[in-house]
């Protein structure tokens, strides 16, 4: 391409003031209660997004009440000291404002976003969600009924059945292994006094991160943050044990779901990946993106989708957070294709541990990787997440600045050193969820229940 | 010579010689460009037979031209870190590529290249039709997917809003190479499309380079249009479905007008207030809609677990409907008693002011947080042209705030009647094997 874009004109007062997120411009501001503020000001957007966590996470479920902390966390905005569930939806609906809050396997996460003016409002809320949350009896019963709902649903969902399958047969007696929404029966096991009980010991401002990014000067925000969060302790707050390390498989584990009257099937199969702060990490990322994203879905996309038309999407996600989460390949096909898919993905991940990637392929998902980074810092919401990651894995505030180095150093005999590392198809998890399939007779075969992880 | 004029504030329109018209809107937050270019073709243009062939047309795009072979264009993209897709619609089908600002150029050469030039291969064109049925399968995995269609079906018996983008399974089995290109060919012309692109740009160097690329494309004839108009409704419709699960879901589907008729606005307030905020960007919003009077009515009073509502901007009229996932301990019928019960009550009464200003303030704040993101600004430039013009988009808030509650009473009036609407049921058959 030999078009140059008139930067120069442009560059007047306008895309010169874009700069990545940095130590300049990152307000990072530790409490004495544990809890870290960062926030960035962007002067010419009207809105503001907040982006958070704190460590109340289902690793701390109970196995008979398997679901016990994203139930907590879905009950904070039904009732506190101050409001009732109805007026927190009306202050927040009546400003066009969110606030929401989900549970995951180490953390409870909340984000929202309001006009600048209202951002008073959304920490005040927040403020109140989290430490004062009243569980009142009928909203309890209320919220465990569309839990029921939706564990119903998930029930007869082919994808989130192989994902659920996929996990329990993958880290087996690993706390990984368990579902963080729960099941019926465990959910129907807690009482208001565990939700009650689970926020009193969990719930603290230790280790909590709170990201604020808009319209706002870093000066009000941290006076807005120490006003509503300073004050907040809980000496019983405990602190997170280091993860067991995960068992590794024998041989490889296989299981289908069968979930009949449906027209797909959903399939997802891999192994353990490396933690986000791992020396693996950029590695394994690239060599992912080359596994199943690049293009249209990466060598996968092509060979599975493009060339053989088998399915409708099939891609590699590399889950690494905290602790060492999936590698794994995602697919959806026709139930007499599962077979075809299954020989077609196993072949991509033979080759992905036996020969290095092209030069080509390295340089062209590099350069993706560098490109994006203007794009994926475009919104408000984008830089919030940026600055949540850094501080969550400690990748310092100079991340973004770094992160070119981090890209262009790794080589092709890294990528598939880390690939053989975590990759073994004969050590792989496979699950498969939906109608009956050629061959799905000889699996083994039946859902995850709550005795698997007792 | 084409020249630029403003047609709002910072927003510069022009139409090529060849018919093409050109939107922009310079933004120079983030060094960034995102190019849509709109068809006026969707499935609302496929006679019996052919239903899908506009989805299939939009994925045999990404198959390739001579110059651009197939896969190559995929990895062009990602590897400027940006990223493209495509959308199919009843009234449109749309483009999209939002990058780096200094690789805009490659925008605008596929999008000439392949408005003209798909290849259509048929080897190409049988791969995608395993890929498309096995797409349709994935929707028919859900339960809210079979009860959407034949909710749809019994609403349009004329009109060609009758049937799913996706397609009928039968016309997806036997629809030919032939048939797709033919398609393609009748509808892909430069005086039947709208590029838009907002961005970090020049507006007078950026319609050099668009002229560049689009100005030698040749027009077509004016693409025939199928003149179908759905008759009136003579009574309610109603329709079952079974299948898996243990889940009731019903749907209620009111027959509302197109975008462009002034009751529009104020069936977008009335919506907001009975079912929640109604947003048009293309991302969601995460304003929930607990203070809604459905939510109200049927999830506070334990008859339901969620409700849901949804209201397009199309070009014909098209429905306002609302889902509703019952609660494991109430049933179909008493849901809709209770629906009953507050079309009637706002339909005696109107809205409360508060419920006004909150559905005002609630639109206002939407449209902020859309205004955020390069690549929703660009989709709103083109989608407006879509169902009416860029007027429509920049008198937004303006209409919206001149709602009265009087206007919401009249169109509860005139609109959520029995004889306008079909009830639909999800009738699960139980668990699973």
């Amino acid at each position: 391409m030999t078009f140059r874009f008139p930067t120069a004109r442009l560059a007047s007062g306008s895309t010169a003031d874009f700069a990545l997120p940095g130590p300049q411009d990152i307000h990072r501001v530790p409490l004495d209660n544990g809890l870290v503020l960062l926030s960035r000001h962007h002067p010419h957007s009207p809105s503001v997004v907040v982006r958070g966590l704190l460590f109340a996470g289902a690793y701390w479920d109970p196995p008979q009440k398997m679901g016990l902390a994203a139930f907590t966390a879905s009950m904070l905005k039904q009732g506190t000291q101050r409001y009732s569930h109805r007026e927190i939806a009306d202050l927040l609906e009546s400003r066009g404002a969110s606030l929401n809050l989900a549970g995951h396997f180490h953390t409870v996460g909340f984000g929202g976003q309001a006009l600048s003016e209202d951002l008073p409002l959304l920490l005040e809320l927040l403020a109140q969600v989290l430490q004062a949350p009243t569980f009142p009896p009928e909203e309890v019963e209320k919220r465990r009924a569309q839990i029921l709902t939706s564990l119903d649903l998930r029930a007869q969902d082919p994808a989130a059945m192989a994902d659920l399958t996929f996990d329990a047969i993958l880290y087996r007696s690993h706390p990984y292994a368990r579902p963080e929404e729960g099941f019926p029966e465990t959910i129907q096991a807690v009482s208001r006094e565990d939700l009650r009980a689970f926020h009193a010991r969990h719930y603290g401002p230790r280790r909590m991160i709170l990201v604020v990014v808009g319209a706002v000067p870093p000066a009000q925000v941290e006076d807005l943050v120490r006003r509503y969060f300073e004050a907040w302790h809980n000496p019983k707050q405990p602190a997170e044990p280091e993860l067991p390390p995960v068992p590794p498989l024998k041989s490889a584990v296989r299981r289908f779901v069968p979930i009949p009257e449906k027209s797909q099937a959903d399939l997802v199969l891999g192994v353990v990946g490396p933690r986000r702060n791992s020396p693996d990490y950029f590695p394994a990322a690239l060599g992912n993106s080359i596994l199943g994203r690049f293009g249209l879905m990466g060598r996968l996309g092509d060979v599975v989708r493009e060339q053989a038309g088998l399915a409708y999407y099939v891609y590699s996600a590399l889950n690494a957070g905290l602790g060492p989460g999936p590698w794994d390949v995602h697919a959806g096909v026709a139930p007499h294709h599962v077979p075809q898919a299954l020989d077609l993905i196993l072949g991509e991940i033979r080759r992905f541990i036996s020969e290095p990637v092209t030069e080509e392929e390295l340089n062209d998902v590099k350069a993706a990787a560098l490109g994006r980074l203007p794009l994926s810092l475009e919104t408000n919401a984008g830089v919030a997440g940026a600055l949540l990651n850094m501080e969550l894995y400690g990748l310092g505030l100079d991340y973004l600045q770094r992160y070119p180095e981090w890209i262009r150093r790794v080589t092709r005999e890294d990528v598939l050193e880390t690939a053989r590392r975590y990759w073994d198809p004969d050590r792989l998890a496979i699950a498969v969820a939906g109608p009956a399939f050629p061959g799905s007779e000889n699996w083994p075969q039946g859902a995850p229940t709550p005795e698997w992880f007792l | 010579m084409t020249s630029l004029h403003m047609l709002a504030p910072n927003v510069y329109h022009t139409t090529l010689a060849n018919g093409l018209t050109v939107l922009l809107k310079p933004l120079p937050t983030a060094p960034v460009v995102s190019h849509w270019i709109w068809y006026k073709v969707g499935s609302r243009d496929e006679p019996t037979g052919r239903t899908g062939a506009s989805h299939w047309v939009e994925h045999m795009l990404f198959k390739g031209t001579p110059k651009f072979p197939a896969g190559v264009l995929d990895k062009a993209i990602s590897r400027t870190g940006g990223y493209w897709n495509a959308f199919t619609y009843m009234d449109w089908t749309t483009y999209f590529e939002t990058l780096p600002a200094e690789h805009v150029r490659l925008a605008l050469e596929l999008e000439a290249d392949r408005m003209v030039n798909a290849l259509f291969e048929p080897k190409e064109v049988e791969s995608e039709r395993t890929v498309i049925l096995s797409e349709r399968q994935g929707h028919e995995n859900e339960p809210l997917f079979l009860l959407g269609e034949e909710v749809q079906a019994a609403a349009f018996r004329v009109h060609p809003y009758h049937h799913e983008i996706i397609g009928d399974t039968a016309d997806l089995e036997r629809m030919t190479r032939d048939d797709l290109y033919a398609h393609y060919r009748t509808y892909y012309r430069p005086n039947n499309a709208v590029l838009a692109l907002a961005g970090a740009f020049d507006p007078k160097s950026m319609l050099t380079e668009i002229r560049r690329y689009f100005e030698d494309l040749e027009p077509g004839p004016e693409p025939p249009r199928l003149e179908r108009p759905e008759p009136p409704q003579r009574g309610e419709r109603r329709v079952e479905v079974r299948g898996p699960g243990e889940t009731f879901f019903v749907q209620v589907a009111y027959k509302v007008p197109r975008a462009a008729n002034a009751d529009f606005f104020s069936l977008l307030v009335l919506a907001s207030l009975f079912t929640g905020p109604v947003n048009l960007n293309l991302f969601g919003s995460g304003i929930t809609n607990h203070t809604s009077r459905l939510y109200q009515a049927l999830v506070e009073t334990r008859q339901a677990v969620g409700v849901g509502g949804s209201l397009s901007a199309t070009l014909d009229p098209y429905l306002y409907w609302m889902i509703i996932t019952v609660h494991p301990d109430s049933d179909p019928d008493t849901v809709l008693r209770t629906l009953a019960d507050e079309v009637a009550r706002l339909q005696e009464q109107g809205p409360r002011p508060e419920e006004l200003e909150r559905a005002r303030r609630q639109a206002q704040a939407l449209f902020a947080y859309g205004s955020e993101s390069i690549t929703n600004q660009a989709f709103w430039l083109g989608y407006s042209a879509m169902f009416a013009d860029y007027a429509w988009f920049a008198e937004f808030l303006p209409r919206l705030n001149a709602v009265t509650a009087d206007d919401v009473r009249r169109v509860a009036q005139t609109y959520l009647q029995p004889h306008r609407r079909v009830v639909g049921v999800y009738l699960p058959t139980g668990g699973q094997a």
